[in-house]
């Protein structure tokens, strides 16, 4: 039972309660670094360190840090996490923190992050916490991912530097520019919300063919 | 449920505030000095080594570098420098033996400041290579001006004198004429102003040829700390 739970908790933030494709939360970072796979697993690694290592320390605490300066104790905590991160990624891989550049220290502004410490890490047990920052961070970084690779094959003809079609191919320059962002999450929305309601009506239809051959 | 916790109880006295917050603060300082420290080392050295990276490859058959500052008119090797000091840096191979300058430049690109470093040989009054340090360039147009290597490699032997200037694409005639990216003019010519101008700026300061700085023996500092 226990572990269903934790699992579960886990799972939603993947998929049900996705942050990006579901409650469109972080779109900042979602549309700014997506421009190539690499870019996206990089900032999508940085938010799960961050996540996940504030919504542990918040949940730890969450006893004893009074409701009134609460919210200003989440976000010392998660900027301290993003400071590490951010020294961390320009000591080990610099030309990567050349790429993001200005949005790591923008990860402290993320509102997913701060969403996840107020509405859940604040309120639960630490294990439940922990399971539920990884779940949504992998979530973010599952959706950052798909729009990186989306981008960088349609928009550059390659996936992390390798080339797919060969010369041939007349890359989409518009792709890995801003408006191919907002195109594409556009589209990734529209199918999830296609897809819900798809899921809705099957579901309507399960109940009413139920109740008709009771 | 949600706010059973939050909304609860007498609040507490403003001291404990304060206190949570004073420690939640002193326990992020204490971290982040812990990783500042900790990092600073890697980070140094790996702008220093990006830094005589990009000299060896504006400058070639070069094998040792010192960085030279203008200080009471003249050009001298420069064990430390200031941050805000304009810099060269002196290029020399294996014998110790000028060969040319490697001198950084910035100035504003299309979207923002593009940084670059060109290797100089005053003899000859060329240009002889070009690095792009750094700049946010349009991904896929202006970001040619160091993905295109045809248009890197035209500022391989280049003359400067009087100026260089950036022509059609295919239209290079004359020994001071580079080819422009064709979709992004503005960030070549940019490149080519950014040179332009700091020749002209340098220019005064160079000793003639041959009165060049020699080597001094010890390993030189690797330069100023480049700004973030």
């Amino acid at each position: 039972m226990k572990k269903n739970e934790s699992y579960e908790e886990f799972i939603k933030g993947i998929w049900r309660d996705n942050p990006v494709f579901v409650q469109v939360l972080g779109m900042c970072p979602m549309l700014a670094v997506t421009n190539s796979a690499v870019n996206a697993i990089a900032m999508g690694l940085a938010t799960f360190f961050v996540l996940v290592g504030s919504s542990f320390l918040v949940s730890s605490f969450r006893n004893w840090i009074p409701k009134q300066v609460r919210i200003s104790c989440f976000i010392i905590i998660i900027a301290t996490f993003v400071t590490v991160a951010d020294y961390t990624l320009l000591a080990l891989v610099p030309t990567v923190h050349k790429e993001l550049g200005a949005f790591i220290p923008l990860i402290v502004a993320n509102c997913m992050i701060l969403g996840r410490q107020e509405a859940f890490a604040s309120r639960y047990p630490t294990r439940l916490a922990v399971m539920d920052a990884m779940g949504m961070a992998s979530g973010f970084m599952l959706a950052l991912f798909s729009l990186g690779a989306i981008r960088e094959i349609l928009g550059d003809g390659a996936l992390f530097g390798m080339n797919l079609f060969g010369t041939n191919f007349e890359p989409w320059i518009i792709m890995i520019l801003p408006p191919g962002g907002f195109l594409t999450l556009g589209v990734i929305l529209l199918f999830f919300n296609w897809f819900k309601l798809k899921k809705d009506e099957f579901l309507a239809e399960v109940a009413e063919a139920e109740r008709s051959s009771r | 449920m949600t706010s059973a916790r939050h909304t609860g109880t007498a609040s507490p006295s403003s001291l404990r505030l304060v206190l949570t917050l004073a420690i939640a603060g002193l326990i992020s300082g204490v971290a982040i000095i812990g990783i500042y420290e900790s990092t600073l080392p890697t980070i140094t050295a790996n702008k220093a080594r990006e830094l005589r990276e990009a000299v060896f490859k504006v400058l070639p058959a070069v094998s040792q570098m010192q960085a030279l500052v203008h200080r009471d008119g003249e050009l001298v090797a420069a064990e430390a420098v200031a941050k805000d000091e304009p810099v060269v840096y002196g290029g020399y191979d294996e014998n110790g033996g000028f060969v040319g300058y490697a001198i950084p430049g910035a100035g504003p690109g299309f979207q923002d400041t593009i940084g670059l470093l060109y290797g100089y040989t005053p003899d000859q009054k060329l240009v002889v290579g070009m690095e792009v340090l750094e700049s946010r360039e349009t991904p896929g147009l202006g970001d040619k001006i160091y993905k295109d290597a045809d248009f890197v490699a035209g500022f391989s032997a280049l003359s400067i004198e009087p100026e260089i200037t950036a022509v059609k694409s295919g239209t290079k005639s004359q020994p001071n004429e580079i080819d422009a990216i064709t979709g992004a003019t503005i960030s070549s010519k940019a490149v080519v102003r950014i040179i332009n101008e700091t020749h002209a700026d340098w220019t005064q300061r160079l000793p003639p040829p041959g009165a060049e700085p020699r080597l001094t023996e010890t390993e030189p500092a690797a330069g100023p700390e480049v700004e973030r």
